[in-house]
């Protein structure tokens, strides 16, 4: 058993009804999931999915409604068995958990977050957080020390005797989160935990939660259905789509080599620049002029190409600056060394970094931005327009 | 023709007498149970009472004036309570009052008893609510008079039956309200209780029923609404109080003896039903 993984599941399939077998067999036959549903009446809600989450990363599921996410991340934690396919913790069967050994796997290896909080609107804040304690039977005195602990931790000191009610909904989802942690759990199951938030809230949430899975190093599946959310938390992403998965991997992978047109079309709602790095975008230029070479045979090159401009490098192909096609010209005409009249201040910038991080500079640029690498090495060049039509 | 328009007589079966048999033959083979019951009933009926009469008359006017200041936060409110009280003593209705209180605990008691439990066991069990639902609309549905009869020939006129039959009455709202607040409980919420790994029973306790307060709070207060209504009703079986005075004065038609007690039933339902609403208010969770 591969220890790596720490939640794996195994042709899971999901089916609601009566007629389950009937349902299964057309499913096999290659039917649609309507037809199905118009023959048997029954729904299919999982089909065949195989998913493996490793230890400690943020592992995003995203779809739209009815696409199946809900009813995954609930097998894990068994408030949903699955009608076929095994769901594995830690390589153990979760299905064959009972009684006391499930509950043990709720009370101490894994916690939920809800999308609408589904926090207790008859007790306070501290109480709420408490909760899971409360149920394992820890003394009072000792589980609300912890909570205490956790309550601090998201943000909500002197919040404690608070009635649920009287929070904003980023509160609300702050209590959650305590609440998911103070069972110290391995793995924390969030079901569309920061959708019924305002943007900026959200945005905060993110943050937060991304600093807070640092800190902890919780494994953390997290259900979305928005994709910049996904790319942006997302080690690896899964997309799913009639109860399927339609392509698993990281953000990079999927958007530079999506499955079909049902991700391309998700992922072209993103803001791309978030995602890609300017290794994705970038191309080698066209005329590249080594410092030795004449003027003269710059003109011919440029000239063939149908470039105005060459990047100029050193014999160890160090970037030096950029020659237009008018200076060497002119060097030809006044025999003066070519490198003599290059352009400097050309911006430059490294193959790993984002491509926002480089739009003001691309928004100012005259010229292709260099990209190097080691040493000042040249390794290609990323043009204003691949820049800035990343972003959606 | 007439075989077309009249029911035909050989059709017509002789059920209700067989039910009257079938009670009568119950009563007198049971009748050492059915003595234990009426014991058990009557004293607690009476033990009520008793303590009832042995808080002086002011002291309980008193009482209600504070507990109904408490409960609408008004010091008006809990004076014309008391005032109202006041007014059924200056009636000469004080002990019958005192009768009437006395049944009206003791049946809603035993209803929130029963039908605490059983609306959880409706609300949980799929079973039980086929069963017990339509038991429940019968119930409701059913003319009060009807199972005033039989409670009298299983228990003799007198309080027994009267409180029988106001128990089966007024426990209705009282499982019903239960079953709905325990079932109206945001799935959410009982995903997130049992996600964290409660048991049945911590969901019950530490959600479900807290959740459902306010709702089976509203249940009491209707439970105590339709026992004081059957109270009255249940003169006709023998049970003193209140309307057992209405019921004296209507039948030697004295018009005016008859509407002093009638207005001191409405004035006692109108404290107990805004002493309860209070109540509720006080226990609902701020949504």
């Amino acid at each position: 058993m591969d220890n790596n993984y720490i939640i794996e599941a195994k042709n899971v399939t999901k089916i609601y009804g009566k007629n389950r077998t009937e349902a299964t067999k057309m499913m096999k036959n290659g039917c649609e999931k309507d037809e199905v549903y118009k023959k048997t009446g029954a729904t299919v809600a999982l089909w065949d999915v195989s998913l493996r989450v490793k230890k400690k990363e943020i592992f995003v599921i995203i779809g739209l409604s009815g696409s199946g996410k809900s009813t995954i991340i609930r097998c894990f934690n068994q408030i949903l068995k699955p009608t076929s396919g095994t769901i594995l913790f830690e390589g153990q069967n979760v299905e064959k958990l009972k009684g006391k050994d499930l509950l043990n796997l709720r009370r101490k290896r894994i916690s939920m977050v809800f999308q609408n909080f589904g926090l207790l609107t008859h007790r306070n804040v501290i109480d709420n957080v408490a909760y899971g304690l409360e149920i394992k039977g820890v003394p009072k005195k000792e589980r609300l020390l912890e909570a205490e602990k956790f309550i601090k931790m998201v943000g909500l000191e002197g919040w404690e005797e608070q009635q649920i009610s009287s929070l904003s909904g980023g509160m609300k989802q702050r209590v959650g989160i305590a609440r998911a942690l103070v069972n110290s759990p391995d793995v924390l199951l969030m079901d569309e935990p920061f959708s019924a938030l305002d943007p900026l809230v959200r945005k905060e949430m993110q943050f937060e939660l991304l600093s807070l899975q640092r800190k902890l190093e919780k494994t953390i599946i997290f259900i979305t259905h928005d994709i910049n959310e996904a790319f942006k938390l997302g080690d690896r992403v899964a997309i799913m789509h009639n109860g399927v998965i339609v392509q698993s991997g990281t953000p990079e992978e999927m958007s530079t080599n999506p499955a079909n047109d049902y991700v391309k079309n998700f992922i072209e709602g993103a803001d791309m620049s978030a995602v890609l790095k300017v290794k994705h975008v970038m191309f080698t230029p066209l005329c590249i002029v080594r410092e030795n070479v004449s003027a003269a045979n710059a003109v011919m090159e440029m000239r063939e190409n149908q470039v105005s401009s060459a990047y100029a490098v050193a014999d160890d192909m160090k970037f030096m600056g950029i020659i237009t096609l008018d200076n060497a010209i002119r060097a030809r005409k006044e025999k003066i060394p070519l490198f003599s009249l290059l352009t400097k201040g050309i911006p430059v910038t490294g193959e790993e970094i984002y491509l926002k991080d480089i739009i003001p500079k691309a928004v100012e640029a005259k010229f292709p931005i260099a990209v190097v690498g080691d040493r000042g090495k040249l390794k290609g060049i990323v043009s204003r327009a691949s820049v800035l039509s990343s972003l959606s | 023709m007439e075989y077309f328009l009249k029911f035909p007589e050989s059709l017509i079966l002789g059920s209700g007498e067989a039910i009257d048999i079938a009670v009568k033959a119950f009563s007198r083979n049971h009748r050492e149970t059915l003595r234990i019951i009426r014991t058990v009933i009557l004293n607690s009926v009476n033990s009520v009472y008793f303590s009832l009469e042995k808080i002086p008359w002011f002291i309980l006017i008193l009482i209600v004036i504070y507990l109904g200041w408490k409960a609408s936060k008004k010091k008006y409110v809990g004076l014309i309570f008391g005032a109202m009280l006041f007014f059924i003593g200056m009636c000469g209705l004080w002990d019958s009052m005192l009768q009437t209180i006395s049944m009206v605990v003791v049946a809603v008691t035993l209803s929130i008893l029963l039908g605490f439990p059983l609306g959880i066991l409706v609300a949980m069990n799929k079973k039980a609510s086929t069963v017990i639902r339509p038991i429940l609309d019968l119930m409701q549905t059913m003319p009060a008079f009807v199972y005033l009869v039989p409670a009298v020939i299983l228990f003799s006129p007198g309080k027994t039956p009267a409180l029988i039959a106001t128990t089966i009455y007024s426990i209705v709202p009282m499982i019903r309200m239960t079953n709905l607040g325990i079932t109206h409980v945001d799935k959410e919420m009982l995903e997130a209780a049992s996600s964290f790994g409660s048991t049945t029973l911590q969901l019950l306790s530490k959600v479900q029923i807290p959740q459902a307060m306010p709702s089976i709070m509203a249940g009491i207060n209707q439970t105590i609404m339709m026992a004081m209504s059957m109270v009255v009703t249940c003169a006709l079986i023998g049970a003193e109080g209140l309307g057992m005075q209405i019921l004296l004065a209507t039948n030697r038609i004295e018009m005016g003896k008859a509407l002093m007690p009638g207005i001191s039933i409405v004035f006692l339902a109108i404290i107990l039903d805004r002493l309860t609403q209070g109540m509720i208010q006080k226990g609902a969770p701020t949504e």
